[in-house]
């Protein structure tokens, strides 16, 4: 009981709480105001370091530029960003500029009638299709990348030498033959966070778009059934990976960024690789030290007769939606960010992979280029299965994954638990 | 509550606080004196009262309403009402029950070998002896700690590679006795068990303590003058006048176990596999990562009544000799 008590107190203050904040913007007036006095609410999760100093910086650069419009930035940390954001929603009231991953939460947002309709996206910036596509919902677009990334395998290059596995594998039998390998050479071949659960959703996904194909997926989506061939086919390949054991030692109360977690183990040179997005360089070097230039990238491989292709891309970005009610200058403040310069500055930082045509150019890290480069050439782009679909469908995909991979589970019943989520949330 | 005055109507009430006019019989004197000492009463016991209001009872009405609704939270008041639905899926689901056998085990656990240290260390540490108030607050100690604190220091103590405890087992040469402790399903449990011990004997220490000292020591003198040995002492004398205090001690346990949500979470989030789950964290699980209120609500309104049927089913058959004079009436101070 106690939390729940807690949890309406949070909802009573946050509402007083934005009461307070909104009614500055509204004074302003939703309507384009030219010339007057607006006041932008600005909620983002910059809170580290580089996003932090960039995100101020265009704040102060916008403000100089626009002396009429003052920005008031709220930097929250994700999950705090998350819980406040829901019980915001609850209200019905947003703050003028927010975070959002696209998917599954905006298209919440855009029923609860809280995020603005941006228009043709292109007046804003000229996104790459692959950025873009999380924040399009039946053909408008409600939200605009500031970054994107994909999830692959980041490898170890000397402890793969030392198992005697010279090339990356490309299809599923050569990875679990590297698996073997790695196995039989006395090195930890894959880790995993299995405490957080999402870290093992990418296999699953990953697998279900190359034997199914991403329609199988889009297709789900809206038929809620995943009881097919090739989602039971997805988990019995997964099944096959976690029968061989190659996963660290305890990991299945393994955190992603915690010193004894997936990313350390890594980043340690303890593990070979492990599946990830972008940002995996940078908590590995943060969490277990960085293993340098033995760092390597390839993408997922392909499955042998299925409908996918090792050319299709998992993932996801950051970006921001505008509340309904937002002065116009909300959307000019997008359009500033993402301009050329500004996103240059923002890759050069190592902040993010761009979103907008033309910058990439300035990424330093090599890996980087190569994540870069896949995305840029890739065929088709899947959201993360736990932002693209409902929250209660994505969690459950996380858990009924992590019950495979624990072993508590089979892939037909996986299939039917996910599809059991996914009717009744209709 | 079922005192006549409260009964009364208010407009039988006198409306000038007048001295009382000579004549009027003593009874109604009386009554009216009553009446105004009531008055002020709810004057002062109305804050309070709207505070808890709002902020337990109201949520719990609310509670208990969203959990008839599929609802995820968002957009104003739940529409799709579904009746029991919520129930019937939470009584059929393998985690739910895996909750309450969970919970079960902690409290039997907690029962058995926590309380029963808590006793024995309380008793030690009432002897005389050297440094009994640093004893005291070593012991204590864990109790004051924040309980987030307590996970991350023993997620990382009980961690399988890096973890204290499995280097310890290794340097004394018990490497067949290492673990993955909390990321193990079949050890999960005690390892949580253990933790939570750790944390909460300290409090329980102090409450013996405290009964402890309570009881006078004419009667351990005269048990001894009539020749009763120390085991003797321990069974008829101290621990009968320590009754009041243990069933206390048990109550609080038990209401404990039923909300443990902080530990769990940080040391296993509830796993691996659902293995370390209490409902708190499924109810967390549901509300706030899977955005359904109306199951999570539904999930709050079973643990609300699990608490309240054991507290009222404990107060009635338990504590009853306990708390005998201590609910006081106002018919008493007539």
């Amino acid at each position: 009981m106690s939390l729940r008590r807690r949890g309406v107190v949070v909802v009573a203050a946050s509402v007083l709480l934005l009461g307070g904040c909104s009614s500055g913007s509204d004074g302003a007036g939703p309507a384009p105001s030219a010339g007057g006095k607006v006041t932008i609410d600005w909620w983002h999760i910059g809170t580290t370091e580089p996003n932090k100093t960039i995100y101020d910086g265009w704040v102060k650069a916008y403000q100089a530029k626009n002396p009429n419009v003052t920005i008031k930035v709220t930097a929250l940390e994700n999950d705090a960003f998350k819980s406040k954001m829901a019980t915001v929603t609850t209200a019905a009231s947003a703050p003028d500029i927010f975070s959002t991953w696209g998917g599954g939460v905006l298209k919440q947002q855009l029923d609860a009638e809280i995020v603005k309709d941006l228009g043709d996206p292109k007046a804003i910036a000229d996104f790459t299709s692959a950025a873009l596509a999380a924040y399009q919902i039946d053909g408008k677009t409600y939200g605009v990348p500031i970054d994107v990334g994909m999830v692959g395998f980041w490898y170890n290059k000397k402890l793969f030498e030392k198992a005697g596995v010279s090339e990356p594998p490309t299809t599923w039998a050569g990875f679990i033959d590297t698996v073997k390998k790695l196995k039989a050479a006395g090195v930890t071949p894959i880790a995993l966070a299995g405490k957080e659960k999402w870290p093992g959703h990418y296999y699953w996904t990953y697998l279900a778009m190359r034997i199914g194909g991403l329609d199988a997926l889009k297709q789900a989506a809206t038929t809620h059934d995943f009881t097919g061939p090739d989602f039971v086919a997805a988990g019995q390949k997964l099944k096959e990976l976690s029968d061989l054991d190659p996963y660290q030692k305890g990991f299945l109360n393994a955190a992603y960024s915690s010193p004894d977690g997936q990313a350390a183990s890594v980043g340690s040179g303890k593990a070979a690789m492990e599946l990830m997005g972008q940002w995996a360089p940078a908590v590995q070097k943060d969490a277990g030290g960085g293993i340098g230039e033995d760092l390597g990238f390839f993408p997922f491989p392909s499955v042998e007769g299925g409908k996918g292709t090792a050319t299709e891309a998992l993932g996801g970005g950051n970006g921001f939606a505008v509340s309904a009610d937002a002065p116009a200058e909300a959307v000019d403040f997008l359009k500033f960010i993402t301009q050329m310069d500004n996103q240059k500055q923002f890759v050069e930082s190592g902040a993010g992979l761009p979103a907008v045509k033309g910058a990439e150019e300035a990424i330093k890290d090599a890996n980087l280029k190569t994540v870069a480069g896949t995305l840029a050439g890739a065929t088709g782009f899947q959201l993360y299965l736990d932002q693209a679909y409902p929250p209660a469908v994505g969690q459950e995909i996380n858990d009924s994954v992590a019950g495979l991979i624990a072993g508590s589970k089979t892939p037909e019943q996986v299939a039917s638990s996910i599809t059991e989520t996914a009717k009744a949330e209709g | 509550m079922t005192h006549p005055a409260l009964t009364e109507r208010p407009e039988k009430r006198p409306r000038a606080a007048a001295p009382p006019a000579r004549g009027l019989p003593p009874a109604a004197i009386r009554r009216r004196r009553r009446l105004k000492g009531l008055a002020t009463v709810a004057l002062f016991v109305l804050p309070a009262l709207v505070l808890y209001g709002l902020l337990v009872l109201a949520p719990i009405a609310i509670a208990a309403y969203t959990s008839m609704f599929r609802w995820n939270g968002l957009g104003g008041w739940p529409e799709d009402f579904i009746g029991f639905d919520n129930f019937t899926r939470l009584f059929a689901s393998d985690v739910f029950h895996g909750d309450l056998r969970n919970g079960l085990l902690i409290v039997v656990l907690s029962l058995v070998i926590q309380l029963p240290l808590a006793l024995g260390l309380a008793l030690l540490l009432n002897q005389r002896m050297r440094g009994r108030a640093v004893y005291r607050l070593l012991f204590f100690a864990p109790y004051v700690l924040s309980e987030v604190i307590t996970g991350v220091l023993f997620s990382l103590i009980l961690s399988p590679e890096i973890g204290l405890a499995n280097q310890i087992l290794r340097a004394v040469g018990l490497e067949e006795l290492e673990r993955a402790w909390l990321a193990d399903p079949t050890t999960v449990m005690p390892a949580l068990f253990a933790v939570m011990t750790w944390k909460y004997f300290g409090f329980y220490m102090i409450l013996f303590l405290a009964g402890r000292q309570g009881i006078p020591r004419e009667l351990g003198e005269a048990a001894s003058i009539d020749g009763a040995g120390t085991w003797q002492q321990f069974r008829h004398v101290t621990l009968p006048l320590l009754g009041p205090t243990i069933r206390i001690a048990a109550f609080l346990s038990v209401i404990g176990t039923i909300q443990l949500f902080d530990l769990v979470w940080v040391l296993t989030g509830g796993g691996p596999d659902h293995a370390s789950e209490t409902m708190a964290v499924t109810m967390f699980q549901f509300g706030f990562k899977r955005t359904q209120i109306g199951y999570a609500s539904a999930i709050s309104v079973v643990m609300f009544v699990l608490s309240m049927i054991f507290a009222l089913a404990y107060l009635r058959f338990v504590m009853r000799r306990d708390t005998q004079g201590a609910v006081t009436t106002m018919g008493d101070h007539r």
